[in-house]
Parts: structure tokens; C-alpha cells; sequence
């Protein structure tokens, strides 16, 4: 977060503490703004997918680049892994594969298996 | 698609091209009858204002609204009825292609994401009161403001060509739609023993890898019905400016004596009535078909805004983690108009990915959240070299915080192999599943 931001956060914390003697309601607040700003990156690193596999992983019926939407986290975590090493050949996914880092790959594996 | 918001007269103008063009080509008539969307009331103010409605601007309006869970508005203004891709309208050109295939319809931003689209142009914007004005008079004031409005044709940069393009003799097709179908005509109709000659500008221009690939599909087309013809191309680069070896290769091999490529050739003027290309330092070519594409530069009104503040008034400079404007605050330049990072190519993909970026930053904004210190980018872009077969180029570009630019990631990235007809398939399924994330 930047300074503004946490700076404001907090105003508004302390004014509603304050004014209503509930500190447990900043703390609150704190943690689900983080949490917003967290599910809000994510979805935003799984969406550079989606200019091959479609919004949220979900291909258009009858491609030929395979849907994401729903899969099991482990088997797009091993996929990633092997794009990457080569040990599944590929024409174009091996190549972006490497632009990833392995925190990226759990991030992203993990969203689209959340997908429903 | 992107928009060249060119003055009222040359629009109207394609306008009456097109008319022309409709009349003449049945298999074009189904499609101003395809997406008519009814055209909403506009409204006096949206949270978040699109001007454009190509691969950055629609995708920048429906992303806002999706990642906003729907709590944001967003009104997307755009001229043109429905979405006409520039990625694969070289296949119309050649041929193997056409105009339905590339066009899909805006119905679905409105219907199911909510977006309030405004059949209208974007003329002027006030950044400090922050409104819109519309050509149609009506203005629209916004929180957020993105401005996509894709490159602006410097005709002005070839002598003679603002004029033979308004009478519909030169086109250049770089944004696809009517003037795709009239080269395509302009190609059926030359004799075989001709030469069709394309002329590229020195980059950055819009789409790298695309003179190339016209090449393609214009010689694929001439081995089959003139074999006596050539397509020459005229770069003012030094050399080809993307999947070089892999398009020298297949102008070397398939299409042996169709293509001649001739580099730092710096055309300056057209000369229609003799079919004459004039040169910067060469002598003058002699073309039956003369495909000129101009200097670029950023839309209209991304220049009239005063963004253009970048590579003397050519491009918008960004601030990359967030795309907003380095020129003016609350307002966010994506697309073919911006200054680009080093090896950012000017692509619809990169546009739809810049796009998400720009969204997240708003939502971010909005939401009280700091945007994202870690954005990503992704571009595949894929060339087909005749009707079946495809090469591509893929990159990942990640934010580096210290240099506050993209940078690609080391050891990602790269081209194809070789021209294959697996690529050629996935280039279709790209061009879907890409349409699908930009409008529905």
C-alpha cells in the first residue's frame, strides 16, 4: 500500500474507532481492504491468460487452446512446470511458461482451480 | 480494431466508401445488418469514461465493470456499429479470408456486463473539469477517464496521398473495415504481370509483424491466379522489424521471385496518375497497386487532449504500472497510442493486455486500494504466411518497480520454429477466444 492510501485507511479507521469505540472494526477493515487489494492482483495476473484461454480460463467451445476454468490447481502447477522445462513441448506456451515465477505459477493455478 | 479519429471529412468519407463498397460486394452486405446495437440515451456522467471501442477500450470497459463486481459504471463511446478485428484482415485481402469472420458485435458489453455504449465521437475533452464532449453535442463527465482512440494515418507524410485517398484511389487498410474490402478489390482487379507495391514507415508503427504478413497473403494469392506478378516491398526500415528470418525464409522458398524486399527505402510521395512511389534517397518505383502506409501517430483526440507529450507529440507517455497519463491526472492512455516500454510491441494483444492493467489500477483507485506493484503483460501475436500456416511471437513484459518501465523476463519469449499448420490452427482459436475476452 502506499502512504496515501494507508494514511487514509487509516483516518477512517481511527474516526470510526473512535466515534464508536469499536477498535476490533479497524482492525477488520485493515484486513479486508488487504484482502481485496490481494484477490484484485490476482485476478489481474490470472486475466494476461485470457487473451489465449478466454475470461477466467473458459475457452470458447471447439478451441483448440485448452480451457483453464475449474482445473485441478496440482495438474496446472505440473503443466506450468513442464512448459517450462521442456519436458512438454509446445510452440508458444513454453515460452510465456518462463515468464513466470513459481509463486506466480501457485497464484495463478490455484485462482483458476477456484474458478466455478 | 483501433481508431484513427480522423477530422469529420475523411470519416464521412470512408463512411460513403463503405456505402459504395456494401452496394458492390454482396458477401460484404450482411454485416452493417449484423450488430446494430440501439443506440442508449447518453448519460450525463459515468464513474468511468472508455473513448474507443478497439482491442484496449472494450476490454478496458468490461474488465472495469468485471472486476468491479458491477459496482462501477462505465460508458464506452465508440463511432462505429460493430467490432472489426485488424488481426486476421489480411486474409480478406489474400482471399482466404473474409470481412464476416472478423467482425463481431458490441452487443455483449451492454447486455452482459452492463457497459452503456454511446454510438459517438469522442471530440474533445476538458481534463481539468473533467468531461467528455461528444461530436453529437452531448457531454459526459467522468471520475476515471481511458482514452484508446488506437493511431492516427499521417497521410500528410506521403505527397499526394491525402488527396487520392479522399477520392478512394489509395488506400492503406491499416484499420481493417471498408478500406480492407477496396484493396482486396484494388488486388482482384490488377493484371497479372503487375507488381503490388506496399510502403512502410520507419517504427514504431502499429502491428510490426503486419506488412509482412500482407505480403504473404498477397503473394499467396498471386502464385495462384498471376504468377507473372510481384509484390514489393518497400521498408524504410533497415531491415524487416519482426519474425524477420522466418518471413525472409518463406519469401525465399514458397514464394520464390513473388516477393522482392527491398529495405531502407523511405517512400515520401505517391504519385497516382503515373502509379509512382518517390523515395527519401532512391529513384522512383512504378507500382499497379500502390499500398501505402503512412507515418502513425496517437489518435486525434489523444493529441488534441494534449497527451501526445512523448517522441515530439507522436505518443502518449504513460506511467506504466497503472497506464494513467503522464500528462494529465485521473485519465489512462492504453493501446496503439502510447510511448512504448522497450520491446512493447504497438499489437491488439498487448492493447487487451495493457487494457486489464489500466482496469485494475481504476478498480484499485476507486476502491481505496493501492494498485498493484507487480503488474504483468503478455503478446502472442501470430503471422499467417499463406492461407492455412502460421508463425508467432510470444513475450512476457513484467513491471520493474526501480525502473518504473516493463522489461521482459529474461529467458521468456520467442518465436516459432518454422510456419506450421498447428499454429495456423491456434491463431484461429487466439483470434476467438480473444474477440470472446474483448467484447463478451
Amino acid at each position: 500500500m502506499t502512504k496515501t492510501s494507508l494514511s487514509w485507511t487509516w483516518t477512517l479507521a481511527l474516526t470510526m474507532g473512535l466515534g464508536l469505540g469499536l477498535t476490533a472494526t479497524s482492525a477488520q477493515a485493515q484486513t479486508s481492504q488487504v484482502d481485496k487489494a490481494q484477490a484484485l492482483y490476482v485476478t489481474a495476473l490470472a486475466a494476461t491468460c485470457a487473451g489465449c484461454h478466454g475470461t477466467q480460463g473458459e475457452a470458447v467451445k471447439g478451441s483448440s487452446i485448452p480451457s483453464l476454468f475449474g482445473r485441478p490447481k496440482d495438474d496446472l502447477i505440473q503443466q506450468l512446470h513442464d512448459f517450462q522445462s521442456g519436458a512438454r513441448p509446445s510452440t508458444v506456451m513454453g515460452q510465456l511458461a518462463k515468464g513466470l515465477s513459481d509463486a506466480q505459477i501457485e497464484q495463478i493455478a490455484t485462482y483458476f482451480a477456484a474458478q466455478r | 480494431m483501433h481508431h484513427n479519429r480522423n477530422t469529420r471529412t475523411p470519416r464521412m468519407h470512408a463512411h460513403s466508401i463503405q456505402r459504395r463498397l456494401l452496394l458492390q460486394a454482396g458477401s460484404a452486405l450482411s454485416l452493417l445488418g449484423m450488430s446494430p446495437y440501439a443506440a442508449s440515451k447518453v448519460p450525463s456522467r459515468a464513474q468511468v469514461v472508455v473513448i474507443g471501442g478497439g482491442y484496449g477500450g472494450a476490454t478496458a470497459a468490461k474488465y472495469v465493470r468485471w472486476l468491479s463486481h458491477q459496482k462501477i459504471s462505465v460508458v464506452l463511446i465508440e463511432p462505429d456499429p460493430s467490432f472489426i478485428s485488424c488481426p486476421l484482415s489480411n486474409l480478406v485481402i489474400g482471399g482466404s479470408g473474409n470481412m464476416g469472420q472478423i467482425t463481431s458485435s458490441y452487443a455483449s458489453l451492454s447486455r452482459h456486463h452492463g457497459v452503456t455504449m454511446v454510438r459517438d465521437y469522442a471530440q474533445a475533452v476538458d481534463t481539468e473539469r473533467k468531461v467528455v464532449r461528444l461530436l453529437s453535442g452531448s457531454r459526459i463527465a467522468y471520475d476515471k477517464l481511458v482514452v484508446a482512440p488506437g493511431v492516427e494515418m499521417r497521410l500528410g507524410s506521403l505527397e499526394g496521398y491525402a488527396s487520392a485517398h479522399a477520392r478512394g484511389q489509395l488506400v492503406h487498410a491499416w484499420k481493417a473495415g471498408a478500406e480492407t474490402v477496396l484493396l482486396r478489390q484494388q488486388l482482384l482487379a490488377m493484371p497479372d504481370g503487375g507488381v503490388f507495391a506496399i510502403t512502410i514507415p520507419l517504427a514504431p508503427y502499429r502491428c510490426p509483424p503486419g506488412p509482412y504478413e500482407r505480403a504473404c497473403q498477397v503473394a499467396w494469392y498471386l502464385q495462384r491466379h498471376k504468377p507473372k506478378s510481384k509484390v514489393l516491398v518497400l521498408d524504410a526500415n533497415a531491415d524487416v522489424t519482426s519474425k524477420g528470418a522466418l518471413f525472409k525464409e518463406v519469401w525465399a522458398n514458397p514464394y520464390k521471385g513473388l516477393v522482392e524486399y527491398r529495405p531502407n527505402h523511405r517512400a515520401v510521395g505517391v504519385d497516382v496518375k503515373n502509379g509512382l512511389i518517390q523515395f527519401e534517397v532512391q529513384e522512383d518505383v512504378k507500382a499497379n497497386v500502390i499500398n501505402a502506409l503512412p507515418e502513425m501517430r496517437a489518435g486525434k483526440v489523444a493529441v488534441d487532449m494534449g497527451l501526445a507529450d512523448q517522441a515530439d507529440g507522436h505518443w502518449c507517455g504513460v506511467h506504466y504500472q497503472t497506464f494513467e497519463s503522464t500528462a494529465a491526472r485521473d485519465v489512462f492512455v492504453i493501446g496503439d497510442a502510447i510511448q512504448i516500454a522497450p520491446l512493447m510491441p504497438k499489437s491488439g494483444h498487448m492493447a487487451n493486455a495493457q487494457a486489464k492493467v489500466a482496469a485494475a489500477a481504476i478498480v484499485a483507485q476507486l476502491s481505496g486500494i493501492a494498485p498493484n506493484p507487480h503488474p504483468m503483460l503478455t503478446n502472442t501475436c501470430y503471422s499467417f504466411v499463406d492461407d492455412q500456416r502460421a508463425i508467432h511471437v510470444a513475450s512476457v513484459h513484467a513491471y520493474v518497480n526501480a525502473e518504473q518501465t516493463f522489461k521482459t523476463v529474461h529467458g521468456s519469449g520467442g518465436l516459432s520454429s518454422e510456419p506450421s499448420l498447428r499454429e495456423g490452427i491456434y491463431a484461429h482459436s487466439w483470434a476467438t477466444n480473444m474477440w470472446a475476452d474483448v467484447l463478451r
